[in-house]
């Protein structure tokens, strides 16, 4: 399949580019150049997907090699889909994703805007803010667990310091009530600046003249926010969603490493459920279902998405 | 500029600006000091409360990570002979000896050479391909770009259990060469986009100067394209870099022994009691460091690699 691919995409070079110097064509060139590349990702992407969706028809399991294989059609998905479990990890996905692109949307643009003020010295303030998202994820979420322990904790220090409650009243990842909100908090810590490095990309593209028109035309000041600011930075801040969505759609590693999915299963999100069942529970053919469902929803919202971005970006 | 402008800021909105981002710049900063304190605190002050802001620096936390200890009677204490440097000092004043290094050196190692290993084959691959990408029609092109691109989407464990039949199947299960491959194939996708972006601006000419000049394709790629984009090469292997080094669902299922990297590791750091946390702080210390200096490297092109080369500055 690669090699149909390469061989069309050099034949279309135009032939002014391949006549020949000295040496190989460029047709050839092109071949050499693009062909490794889509080799390593057919082997360790493309292939193990089409396995992973042969593996979600049957009953596999990796821990019992020696047992039957036996075709078994679409009951896994069937039960995935009328799995009130896997309904509460949706659920619980869903808050997640909700609330973190709901506070990082928020704070990011804050701070984006207010970097914008072009102060003294906000380059390198914006490099410190931008620290936490350049770090590992797992390192990080497992030092998070020390902050939030109750009592010897600094966040629970810190709360207590400014609300007066007991800081050993209360366990941010050991209750049930607090849990969720305890991974939002830490993704929020560590993804904010994300969001607000592309908002402040689409703060800066917004042309001075367009508010000196404005200005002009004795547009208050919240007007030019709304009508101007706003409409500008739409695209850039909607490209920022589109990146969180997907990352926290598909959130592992910091999560796991803060509440490992507890208490109970209240923060066990799509992912983190789907490494159970996988690797814990080694039901492989249940679980390969699972994954096709996932990266279905994952690449369709993204489509769906993808166009809406597009029609904002045309007006 | 000129001195007027209604665009340019008041200077009371330029404060009013500046102290709340260095409010919040000053928080989120907190959790990393307290990391890099917590390396240097003693296991007791550690967990005191109120938390220690100020307390006596020690490097016991390090001497903790990088070494396996074994509990000694006070008896045989007075039998040994004077500790001769200063972390069998250290060790020697809890009535401890060490045994042997702990497993954090190889583990950092293992990151080391798995982080270098794929950032050097995706960078190798990842600015041919961008190459011909940017420089010869393709028919499909934007299909192959959107393809490269969504293999990004799918999430890790999903891709994960194929993966380890397949590695099983062929001897690549805990080691490098394995993960190496896999971190390629993943920072492929970067490395792609980014690297077409910056080829493509560099302007046609000069490879057709050097074309005319007598140059093979080759040589002109080589020695006109390749020193241009240099810059662009540089930060996007830093970011497959970063990215290599920070994984951690693939490092967690894939290896456990062999080719573990840090991530996977620190986390299962344990003292003597409880979880030793000047030791993992020590440990993600040293880890993270290296990170941070080059996202300082990297501020210019920070954005165009967060977003794959979408928004450019």
């Amino acid at each position: 399949m690669s090699g149909k691919v390469v061989d069309t995409l050099a034949k279309a070079t135009p032939p002014r580019l391949a006549r020949k110097f000295k040496g190989l064509s460029d047709r050839a060139i092109a071949w050499i150049f693009v062909a490794p590349t889509i080799f390593l990702l057919l082997a360790i992407n493309i292939f193990p997907l089409i396995w992973t969706i042969r593996l979600s028809f049957t009953n596999f399991r990796v821990n019992r090699v020696n047992a039957d294989v036996k075709w078994v059609g679409l009951r896994n998905y069937e039960r995935i889909l009328s799995d009130p479990d896997i309904w509460q990890t949706m659920q619980a996905t869903a808050h997640f994703l909700f609330w973190t692109l709901f506070f990082q949307v928020l704070i990011g643009f804050a701070l984006a805007y207010l970097i914008n003020k072009k102060f003294k010295g906000n380059d390198l303030w914006t490099t410190i803010i931008v620290f936490p998202m350049m770090l590992s994820p797992a390192v990080v979420g497992n030092f998070w667990t020390f902050l939030y322990q109750p009592q010897i904790g600094l966040f629970n220090y810190v709360v207590s310091f400014f609300s007066g409650v007991d800081p050993s009243s209360f366990s941010m990842i050991g209750s049930v009530d607090l849990a969720p909100w305890a991974i939002v908090i830490v993704d929020t810590w560590m993804w904010t600046p994300f969001v607000m490095l592309i908002c402040l990309a689409g703060l800066r593209s917004i042309p001075d003249s367009i508010y000196e028109a404005a200005e002009c035309d004795r547009a208050s000041k919240w007007r030019q926010f709304w009508t101007i600011t706003i409409p500008m930075v739409l695209p850039f801040l909607m490209l920022a969603v589109l990146f969180r969505g997907i990352e926290n759609f598909k959130m592992f590693d910091l999560v796991v490493q803060l509440t490992g999915g507890g208490p109970g299963s209240i923060t066990e999100l799509t992912s983190i459920n789907l490494k159970r069942e996988a690797f814990e529970k080694w039901r492989t053919g249940y679980a390969s279902a699972y994954a096709v469902i996932l990266f279905v929803t994952i690449f369709g919202l993204a489509s769906i998405y993808v166009k809406a971005l597009n029609k904002v970006k045309e007006r | 500029m000129s001195g007027f402008s209604v665009t340019e800021p008041s200077k009371r909105q330029k404060w009013i600006a500046g102290i709340l981002v260095i409010t919040y710049a000053v928080v989120t900063l907190m959790p990393l000091l307290w990391i890099i304190a917590t390396g240097f605190k003693s296991p007791e002050d550690s967990i005191s409360y109120p938390p220690k802001v100020i307390f006596q620096p020690t490097l016991e936390g390090y001497v903790n990570l990088f070494t396996t200890q074994t509990r000694i009677t006070p008896n045989m204490k007075d039998t040994l002979a004077e500790p001769d440097s200063w972390y069998e000092q250290i060790v020697r004043d809890k009535n401890m000896v060490i045994a042997g290094p702990s497993r954090y050196g190889q583990r950092f190692l293992n990151s080391v050479i798995i982080g270098f290993g794929s950032t050097f084959l995706s960078i190798f691959l990842g600015t041919l391909a961008a190459y011909a990408f940017s420089r010869f029609k393709v028919p499909i092109k934007d299909d192959l770009l959107f393809f490269i691109l969504s293999t990004r989407m799918m999430p890790p464990i999903a891709v994960a259990i194929p993966i380890f039949l397949m590695y099983r199947q062929l001897g690549l299960s805990d080691t490098h060469l394995g993960m190496i491959l896999l971190y390629t194939a993943v920072n492929l996708s970067l490395s792609v986009w980014l690297l077409k972006g910056f080829i493509d601006e560099i302007p046609l000419e000069y490879e057709e100067a050097a074309l005319i000049d007598g140059y093979t394709r080759f040589q002109a790629f080589y020695k006109v394209v390749l020193p241009q984009a240099a810059t662009g090469i540089a930060s996007t292997a830093i970011f497959c870099l970063i990215f290599a080094w920070n994984e951690y669902a693939f490092a967690v299922l894939l290896t456990s022994g062999e080719a573990q990297t840090a991530p996977p590791f620190i986390p299962t750091i344990i003292g003597v009691g409880g979880q030793d946390w000047p030791a993992v702080a020590a440990g993600a210390t040293i880890f993270l460091i290296p990170v941070m200096i080059f996202t300082i490297f990297l501020r210019k092109h920070l954005l165009r690699g967060i977003t794959f080369g979408a928004v450019r500055k």
